[in-house]
């Protein structure tokens, strides 16, 4: 079995005044794709941000490749290995696309080139000149996800990466999701849509007011579907 | 040669010339102005005397230690640049979170002791620097003294250096983002702060090598920096701060404007700025190349 | 309750005694920048806006005073109200103008306009330019009854002009439309959705504030008979703000307090030339980076603190 990559115990988060996470806790192994599921509201989010340190104030533990990470800035964190898709995808619109693409510096040996990434998204290479905010809510996931890639980073964190698509494009960006697992990304997911998510992962952590309460392994969805439904209010 | 609505060709191109030189300086600080905004969301008031101190240290260098003006050129920026970057870690860095009024507050006392403090030492007159290329040349309708012309084109070449800078660099594609999402950035790995630190020193060596400039043209006294930084202001709001092309177009621009109404119509010469940036906030509040955020 | 009614009936004591311990014309040159102070405040803190270029309300109006006066040799009721409508006017017009951006553009247009009517006033013949408005005739008030060339009558006149123009901020921060105001400072976009025009509040606010520095200006001008330059300069513009920054911005009394502060203090360093300036730049970083909320500000959250415990 593979070691664990990322542990996360007793992990509290706040936005200014507001107490968001109440103890998470959960763990990843190297290589897996593992899932936050659960309502809007339930923390998915904020548990993202708190792993990558953008938050405000958080206290507890996260462990990234046995070395602390809680009390550390969000550059440091990124230089660990870890890289953030936001839900927002960020794209800037002030940089056209291969800049978007070649902005986040590699922080680590072991990331794509700019050509494998253009490989995979060859939509993006006819589209590179283009100002980066002018492309569809598709490309601009796609261009949100390829950007760091080519960082070296072994964790990827990819925030609802689905929202908002088309079914051809959620098909496309699941194949894309596979293939980064097979070449040994690790990857922890937020997702809604867990029709989407059981295709792809490994594992699913169910949160519910800032906690974890449930896990459910990939094999188990469809016994659990009934279960599944009533967490995420479906 | 010919009159132009009675002006003579010499009166009317010297005043170009002038207009053209002003508009250099104004392009060159309202720039270093707008990339400090774009980055820190600081208005640096400041930048009048860091002006100033570019043009002092030029004239302290060139008295103390006999360094030529092409030396000063780069030494000067480079070391008022460097005091640029004490005040950012000291004491802007504590006041990010806070109201931007409160940056305009902080640059404005330091202006204020700063050019206090000059004035102090060494009084409000000023003090000549020689000219480094004298003579020039006689174009027929106007005589063009060559350190003049040097001026325009060195500002030319320092703002489009700028421009290239930021726009078509690695380094300012970092910028760029970072004006834009600095959270996002830092979280990819860069770091903001000192990224942010580093503008600041560069907006404020921009706006000291504008200094070193105008030494041998201006005489150097502690308040060369006061009323100028004030028309500095109106050509940022006219200008509107969105666009880097904008800011240099738009000092250029208002220098010529100035230089014109000195021509035909001088006693709106002190106040045609200001008159522009009022018809420019009825027609457009934004600014002439400004986006409204 | 009754501490604040003890600590008014102490300060109105001192205020009516006051002539005879200090220097009346220190006391009203310190009065009228008071008010100065507070109109200011009245923009910024229950507006939200910052003008960096107040002078221009409180340096014309002077010069208005000074004009009507010895000029036009009217009464000085008429030089008043000549200097509140004037400063007044220059409000109405560069406020339309300026309320159209918000925050630092804001201020920095104001400044740019009070650097246009310096020019303006540099020019302009009935100013005198760089000599300013001299020997302004004190006469007498409400057709000869107060003789206002008495110093410590003359206190008495501008102490009651101060109180008035107190009393207006007091009155329309508490009043229905200073809560308009409250609300627009706080969150614009929710103000204009519930229907109210937010610029027309906003204008109105910055020609009230206009008019009280203009009364303001005006008073200086009686009291020390001349109008110059420098009332209208970007130094008077950044010497008002602070004043309020070290009363205490947004609190009604702080403005008094920092007015009086920095008018003793420059009293004190007017030896030392432009060493003064370089205190005030200092004052200004200390307080921003230490003391935001000014002496009253820095007390009122001291005493909170003590009430806690």
């Amino acid at each position: 079995m593979a070691e664990t990559l990322l542990k996360v115990a007793g992990l509290e988060a706040w936005y200014g005044e507001s107490h968001i996470l109440h103890g998470v806790d959960f763990e990843i192994r190297r290589g897996e794709l593992v899932t936050l599921l659960g309502r809007n509201g339930a923390g998915k989010t904020t548990t993202l941000r708190s792993i990558m340190g953008i938050l405000g104030k958080r206290t507890g533990s996260i462990t990234f490749d046995g070395r602390e990470t809680i009390g550390l800035p969000s550059d440091h964190i990124a230089r660990l290995g870890i890289a953030y898709c936001p839900e927002e995808r960020g794209i800037f619109s002030s940089l056209n696309v291969d800049e978007n693409l070649r902005l986040p510096p590699v922080v680590k040996p072991g990331g794509l080139s700019i050509e494998e990434i253009y490989k995979l998204f060859p939509n993006l290479l006819e589209r590179r000149t283009s100002q980066g905010t002018k492309l569809s809510g598709g490309e601009q996931q796609m261009l949100a996800i390829g950007r760091i890639l080519r960082t070296g980073a072994t964790l990827l964190l990819l925030d609802e990466p689905t929202e908002g698509l088309a079914p051809v494009i959620v098909q496309r960006i699941g194949e894309i999701i596979r293939q980064l697992k097979s070449r040994g990304f690790t990857i922890l997911l937020v997702e809604q849509n867990f029709h989407f998510a059981a295709t792809v992962a490994d594992r699913h952590y169910v949160m519910e007011d800032g906690r974890v309460i449930d896990t459910v392994a990939s094999g188990d969805v469809q016994q659990s579907i009934g279960k599944l439904q009533t967490y995420l209010g479906v | 040669m010919f009159e132009l609505l009675g002006i003579p060709p010499q009166a009317l191109f010297g005043q170009l010339l002038l207009g053209l030189i002003n508009g250099a300086f104004y392009a060159m600080l309202s720039l270093g102005l707008a990339v400090i905004f774009g980055m820190l969301n600081v208005i640096n008031f400041t930048h009048g005397a860091q002006y100033m101190m570019g043009a002092f240290a030029a004239w302290l260098l060139l008295g103390l230690l006999d360094v030529p003006f092409w030396v000063s050129l780069v030494v000067a920026p480079v070391i008022v640049g460097l005091f640029g970057i004490v005040i950012e870690k000291l004491m802007l860095k504590r006041i990010y979170h806070l109201d931007h009024l409160y940056g305009f507050l902080l640059t404005f006392g330091l202006a204020l002791v700063i050019e206090g403090l000059f004035q102090w030492k060494w009084g409000s007159s000023g003090a000549p620097y020689p000219n480094p290329i004298p003579g020039g040349f006689n174009l027929g309708f106007m005589f063009l003294p060559t350190y003049r012309a040097f001026v325009v084109v060195a500002a030319l070449v320092i703002c489009l250096a700028t421009w290239y800078g930021i726009e078509r660099t690695k380094l300012g594609a970092y910028l760029r983002a970072a004006t834009e999402n600095p959270t996002l950035v830092r979280a990819f790995g860069i770091n903001v702060p000192r990224l942010i630190t580093l503008t600041y020193g560069l907006g404020v060596a921009l706006a000291a090598l504008a200094g070193v400039l105008a030494a041998p043209i201006q005489q150097v006294s502690a308040l060369m920096g006061v009323n100028l930084v004030l028309v500095v202001f109106a050509v940022v709001v006219i200008g509107g701060m969105g666009s880097i092309m904008g800011s240099i177009v738009t000092g250029f621009g208002l220098g010529l404007v100035e230089g014109l109404t000195k021509v035909f119509y001088p006693p709106a010469s002190n106040t045609v700025i200001f008159v522009v940036m009022a018809l420019v906030l009825l027609v457009k509040p934004a600014g002439l190349f400004g986006q409204t955020k | 309750m009754n501490a604040q009614r003890l600590l008014v009936a102490v300060l109105a004591a001192l205020a009516l005694a006051a002539p005879w311990f200090a220097y009346p014309v220190f006391l009203m040159t310190a009065l009228c920048f008071a008010l100065f102070a507070c109109a200011f405040n009245l923009l910024l803190g229950y507006v939200g806006l910052m003008s960096f270029g107040h002078a221009m309300f409180f340096g014309t109006a002077g010069y208005f005073f000074g004009h009507v006066v010895k000029a036009w040799d009217l009464p000085p009721e008429l030089g008043l109200l000549a200097g509140v409508g004037g400063a007044a006017l220059v409000g109405l017009v560069t406020g339309a103008l300026a309320i159209r951006r918000q925050g630092i553009y804001f201020a920095m247009i104001t400044l740019a306009f009070a650097q246009m009517v310096f020019f303006l006033c540099v020019q302009a013949p009935f100013t005198h330019g760089e000599d300013g408005l001299q020997g302004i005739p004190r006469k007498a008030l409400l057709g000869g009854l107060i003789p206002t060339k008495d110093d410590r009558v003359l206190y008495y006149v501008v102490l009651a002009i101060f109180v008035f123009g107190y009393c207006a901020i007091y009155r329309i921060i508490h009043s229905p439309f200073g809560q308009v105001l409250k609300a627009i400072r706080d969150n614009e976009q929710r103000a204009q959705s519930l229907g109210y025009e937010a610029d027309r509040y906003k204008l109105l606010a910055f020609v009230l504030s206009a008019a009280l520095a203009g009364l303001a200006g005006a008073t200086k001008a009686m009291v020390l008979q001349f109008a110059t330059l420098t009332d209208v300069s970007a130094a008077m513009s950044g010497e008002v703000v602070l004043m309020a920054l070290v009363g205490g911005l947004g609190t009604i009394v702080g403005p008094v307090v920092g007015a009086f502060i920095i008018i003793t203090m420059q009293n004190y360093l007017a030896a030392t030339g432009e060493f003064v300036l370089v205190i005030q730049g200092a004052i200004f970083v200390v307080i921003v980076l230490a003391f935001r909320k000014g002496v009253v500000g820095e007390l009122a959250e001291w005493w909170k603190r003590r009430q806690a415990r």
